[in-house]
């Protein structure tokens, strides 16, 4: 059989097995969840399989790169089937966040500063729901803005989300008043300038093109001085750096983030500064805030995910330097 | 109809999501078509936005429309407009931005070196106060802190934790700017010095590893609970 | 000389926030916003004219250049003609977004996760004290950030589980590092934007070495 062949064949597999599932869905199969029995099974035959690659690197025998991709599927997918319980405990740099926001009082002004896109929002989306809705239940007031043009789109499915859970909809906020989405401007960090001096400066109109003093919420709010605590949720380039170095050192506003597992390093020195109140780091960061807020929603059903993920890396990665200092440090793994 | 159309939106995302995930396997043709998408949507994406947001939103509103009614107003002899809110200095950004899509015509694109050379000159003119406040000064300052409170109250906290942490923080920074500073040879003390900076931004670039890692894998969750929750139904 | 007068317009707004300066902060902040924009803009039509030059040549690939332009034009097009409401849940911009937008930009990042692993089968080596180090530090943080960690070592007090140790780590010796990348970062910027400003630098408008 040519290798063409092969590949067709395997895409109409996948067709077909997706095609099952799909029509499975349509006429009401109910979602397969493994019992913990199963659960420790899966992780067992995953961890034996890991020692098995062990054992064949030792021997010389390398993996292809596309086993190991694999493996990183199967250590992805399957915790999303399992339901075992896992607890952890909340950071200080986490707590730090949720302490600054509920301190607030009802009423005050929180501006949320959505500097992110969707290839990072299954690190920052759980972040923006878990605190729309704090924000919410405490009857905090929510401006929110972006220097990213995804942001304050993916706020808008956040806030979709949040309006519609049966707690937050009993309360029937009404937008313009009790939250505003200002959208996007360009100009990176010179739009956290200019809001210095002037927000309607530089937001002439709201998201949906409503002029900024037909919106009774932020009407009376000049610049930072009208905000009482500042939120920003970033991934890159602009984001938590300018917010700091410009909102937080110019104008004196409180500022926490929550940024991509990448950035969270580099913005830990102005952590200890006190330059930022807390920081949220990557999924873990949404998780432990979920569980500081006792909600724990989708950043906590990642987490299993993200364990396994983990360990299935450091595995990798013990067996390759296993491999290496077996051979007397000499030889590289190659292929 | 509607139902359909549920149908046909889960079926187009999971079909680009495996159409990016096949590059895994190789280069393909369902791939490049992916990409393709990806890139014009993207710039399409760009290109709406900024019309809205930015030219509508900022410029329109803030100076275009006015214009545009005061001079229909001068040759009709109309009413002026109202001039509250209006900033005619948005005008010489709009210019300025014009002259910086002249340079998709060759021959006058010499001109888009005047916005250019405005971005450059505001990017060094804010970064130049920025870092050296918020990157520099206030490091320093946060780096070279008492061990602990000399005052007695609230917060207060002289545990070893706490004085070991401080000193770890201060070696750490001071020993990672010597390693940094190449105008004299890494050799005697100075050298021993930057050596154990070189030990503390191993263990940095360590951090920065495990954390890159979690990232790259919160995004894979993320498609893959799509794919097995949103399209499959396979999962809650 | 454009680019002397707007660097130090805000260097000196920060120190005097009064009348001109900060006139011409506001200024310079909203043309900087504008022409931004235009450049991005720049980007996308300078990608449609590639894209049609290759189609129009019959190039390789051209068939994916003009995929590139009927999806830059399908955006563009229903965006556009939307309103200034265009983004609002149900209009036809929010579903291009949700259902193409969002999985292909979402996907295309997350393969590297793959990759991320292939590389730590094949290249993550203790060559030395320093990578042994590097290698501790990334056991220990991606370990200790989820909570497999503290499963592990539950049998120790509070205080001293993985979690525990994680934290230390990004707090102390991972901030020091930081810090020390940091100011050195913030050194060069400061000496670069100086060397703009004073034109001694001019590569970015085509006269400089």
């Amino acid at each position: 059989m040519t290798t063409k062949a092969k590949e067709l064949i395997a895409v109409a597999a996948i067709l077909i097995f997706s095609l099952i599932f799909y029509l499975g869905k349509t006429f009401g199969w109910e979602p397969t969840e493994f019992s913990t029995a199963v659960s420790l099974l899966v992780v067992i035959l995953l961890l034996a399989s890991l020692l098995w690659i062990l054992v064949l690197t030792l021997q010389g025998k390398l993996i292809g790169r596309r086993v190991v991709f694999l493996y990183v599927g199967i250590a992805v997918a399957m915790p999303l089937f399992m339901k075992l319980s896992q607890e952890m405990p909340v950071s200080p740099a986490v707590q730090g966040v949720y302490d600054a926001v509920t301190e607030l009082e009802p009423g005050s002004k929180v501006l949320i500063a959505c500097d992110y896109d969707p290839p990072t929002a299954p690190e920052l989306q759980p972040m923006a729901e878990t605190f729309i809705r704090i924000c919410f239940q405490r009857d905090l007031k929510i401006i929110i803005m972006g220097i990213w043009p995804q942001g304050p789109q993916q706020a808008n499915l956040a806030l979709e989300k949040i309006l519609a859970e049966p707690d937050i909809a009993a309360k029937n906020l009404q937008y313009g008043i009790d939250y505003v989405n200002l959208g996007f401007q360009a100009g990176n960090e010179f739009v956290i300038q200019r809001m210095g001096g002037s927000f309607k400066s530089m937001f002439r109109t709201d998201y949906g093109g409503i002029p900024y003093d037909e919106l009774p919420l932020v009407r009376n709010v000049k610049n930072f001085s009208n905000i009482d605590y500042c939120f920003n949720l970033s991934s890159g380039f602009p984001g938590t750096v300018e917010w700091v170095q410009i909102a937080v050192d110019r104008y004196d506003v409180e500022l926490g983030a929550g940024n991509t597992a990448v950035q969270a390093p580099t913005v830990y020195p102005y952590l200890s500064s006190g330059q930022l109140t807390g920081l949220l780091g990557g999924m873990s960061g949404a998780a432990e805030f979920e569980r500081a807020a006792d909600a724990r929603v989708k950043g906590t059903k990642y987490m299993l995910s993200q364990s396994v993920s983990h360990i299935v890396v450091i595995a990798f990665v013990l067996i390759g330097n296993v491999a290496f200092i077996m051979s007397g440090r000499k030889s590289a793994l190659k292929g | 109809m509607e139902a359909a159309f549920e149908h046909f939106r889960l079926w187009l995302a999971a079909f680009l999501t495996l159409g990016i995930f096949s590059f895994l396997y190789k280069d393909n043709p369902w791939y490049k078509l992916s990409e393709a998408i990806f890139v014009g949507i993207s710039a399409g994406y760009w290109f709406v936005v900024l019309f809205w947001d930015n030219f509508f939103g900022k410029f329109w509103v803030g100076a275009g429309d006015y214009t545009m009614q005061w001079l229909a107003s001068v040759f009709t002899g109309g009413e002026s407009p109202s001039a509250e809110g209006v900033d005619l200095m948005l005008w010489i950004g709009a210019i300025l931005g014009f002259l910086m899509l002249l340079r998709l015509i060759p021959k006058i694109g010499w001109l888009s070196r005047w916005p250019l050379a405005f971005i450059v000159g505001a990017t060094a003119g804010l970064w130049l106060i920025n870092y050296i406040a918020s990157n520099v000064m206030v490091q320093v300052q946060a780096t070279m802190v008492p061990l602990f409170s000399t005052v007695f109250g609230a917060g207060f906290d002289a545990g070893s934790g706490v004085i070991i942490g401080g000193l770890v923080i201060f070696l750490g920074t001071f020993s990672g700017l010597v390693y940094f500073f190449f105008s004299k040879a890494h050799t005697g003390a100075f050298g021993t010095t930057a050596r154990v900076g070189v030990f503390f931004l191993m263990i940095t670039f360590g951090a920065s590893f495990g954390y890159t890692v979690m990232s790259r894998m919160s995004l894979l969750i993320g498609r893959i609970d799509y794919l097995l929750g949103d399209w499959l139904g396979m999962i809650k | 000389m454009i680019t002397a007068i707007v660097g130090i317009t805000f260097v000196v707004s920060y120190f005097i926030p009064h009348f001109p300066f900060n006139r011409m902060d506001a200024w310079f902040a909203d043309w900087f916003s504008i022409i931004q924009a235009c450049a991005i803009v720049l980007g996308a039509l300078n990608l449609l004219k590639l894209s049609a030059q290759k189609v129009i040549g019959k190039k390789k690939d051209w068939g994916y250049a003009l995929v590139i332009i009927l999806s830059f034009a399908l955006i563009t097009i229903v965006g556009l003609s939307e309103g200034s409401d265009y983004r609002d849940p149900g209009t036809g911009f929010d579903w291009l977004y949700v259902n193409m937008f969002i999985p292909l930009s979402a996907t295309m990042f997350s393969i590297l996760a793959f990759f991320v692993a292939s590389a730590s089968y094949r290249a993550f080596r203790a060559r030395n004290f320093e990578a042994t180090l590097l290698l501790i530090a990334a056991f220990f943080v991606m370990i200790g950030r989820v909570p497999v960690g503290d499963v592990i070592t539950g049998f120790m007090p509070e205080g001293w589980r993985l979690s525990d140790l994680a934290n230390w780590i990004m707090d102390y010796p991972q901030t020091a590092g930081q810090r020390a990348i940091m100011i050195g970062i913030g050194l060069g910027v400061v000496s670069t934007s100086l060397r703009v400003i004073l034109g001694i630098e001019r590569a970015h408008i085509g006269s400089g070495e």
